[in-house]
């Protein structure tokens, strides 16, 4: 058995966004958008409440619209692992600019802390990795999170895929806006884009 | 559209070409699908245009977020699938919906006419009550002609009014599946 994660997804959070600089960020439903919300509210973020499965391939979409800008899709466990088919899709796209993190606690925290695939055997960086990703991997502590801010900054040839392992608990809630609409217009607005 | 009529481009099998002409003046730059056989000529003509990226897709739903994606990052976009994939699709197109990201997807039926795999017509029955009970336009066409105009004002109404639209095209139009 894995040893139990200890990593604070607070901290491990701020740590990865600390210099995030023009970086746009799609956050999965639940835990990732009130963390993504705790670190600061910004117009490049767009918060997701809904669409489960859908931050990455939302990250995939921006990225080729926007290639010259760095893409984060921040998103949990159970969020990943219903667009499992995403990283494949991903995989193929090959985008140079779009980087999935997934803040693991290895449970659907939401929900109740019902135990997750990740705990049981699943390795989400082996399922990229076997899908072309250009880099993947696992961290678990602040050090390596740090370290891992620095790599995504950095140029790729391709996707990347990173699991941030953390203990399993819900920190209070950071809520952010959950209209839509404004979300997408001020993230629109962020780049330069009109509303209709 | 009588000028329509006299243009050979709108002959009956020919509608994938008009319908990539359209799209392309509408400045569609991205394309994702799951493939149908109605849709083969559209997704080669896509494929081979490097001004378009396209992305093939596990499942459909994954295409409704890439759309998503792909406006806010100021892209057009358009999505390709059968009748079949409309059911994979509906938890996701709550994003399109609540957060009125323009959306066309272009629907070839099966199931409806001179079908021979009874496991196509549940979902082909359900195509177009669950795409309206999730909140999307469904407009129809029969014809090469009709669908030609259909599409060039869904184009219109999802990009340029932020309205999530289902163009279906009717299976008497794609023809008999050669089995």
């Amino acid at each position: 058995m894995p040893m139990q994660a200890q990593l604070d997804r607070r901290a491990a959070v701020a740590a990865l966004l600390k210099n995030r600089n023009d970086t746009l960020v799609v956050s999965g439903l639940g835990s990732p958008t009130y963390d993504l919300h705790s670190v600061g509210d910004h117009d490049g973020n767009l918060y997701l409440w809904g669409a489960m499965g859908g931050a990455a391939l939302i990250g995939l979409g921006l990225a080729q619209a926007q290639p010259g800008k760095r893409v984060l899709a921040l998103t949990g466990d159970g969020e990943q692992l219903m667009g499992l088919g995403g990283i494949a899709t991903i995989g193929v796209a090959r985008p140079r600019n779009l980087d999935i993190v997934v803040i693991d606690n290895q449970h659907f925290g939401e929900t109740g802390m019902q135990a997750s695939h990740t705990g049981r055997g699943v390795d989400l960086t082996a399922i990229a990795v076997a899908c072309g990703f250009a880099a993947a991997g696992t961290v678990r502590t602040i050090e390596e999170v740090q370290r891992l801010a620095t790599q995504i900054a950095e140029p790729a040839d391709g996707p990347r895929l990173f699991v941030i392992k953390v203990l399993a608990e819900n920190p209070p809630r950071s809520l952010p806006s959950r209209d839509a609409v404004f979300i997408k217009n001020r993230f629109r607005a962020h780049l330069g884009f009109a509303a209709a | 559209m009588h000028s329509l009529q006299s243009n050979p481009d709108t002959r009956a099998d020919n509608w994938p070409s008009e319908l990539y002409r359209i799209l392309k003046a509408a400045d569609v730059r991205q394309m994702s699908y799951v493939p149908d056989a109605g849709h083969s000529q559209l997704i080669s003509l896509f494929s081979a245009d490097r001004d378009v990226t396209t992305n093939v897709l596990t499942t459909e739903e994954e295409g409704v977020a890439i759309a998503a994606g792909a406006w806010l990052g100021g892209q057009r976009s358009v999505l390709l699938m059968q009748s079949s994939g409309v059911g994979n699709c509906i938890n996701m197109l709550s994003l399109s919906a609540i957060g009125r990201f323009p959306l066309l997807m272009l629907v070839t039926m099966r199931g409806e006419w001179a079908e021979f795999n009874p496991w196509q017509v549940p979902m082909s029955r359900a195509t177009q009550p669950s795409l309206e009970a999730i909140g999307l336009k469904v407009m129809r066409a029969e014809t090469a002609e009709d669908l030609v105009e259909t599409v060039e004002s869904a184009a219109a109404l999802a990009y340029d009014s932020d309205q999530q639209i289902a163009v279906l095209i009717g299976q008497r139009l794609i023809g008999k599946k050669k089995w």
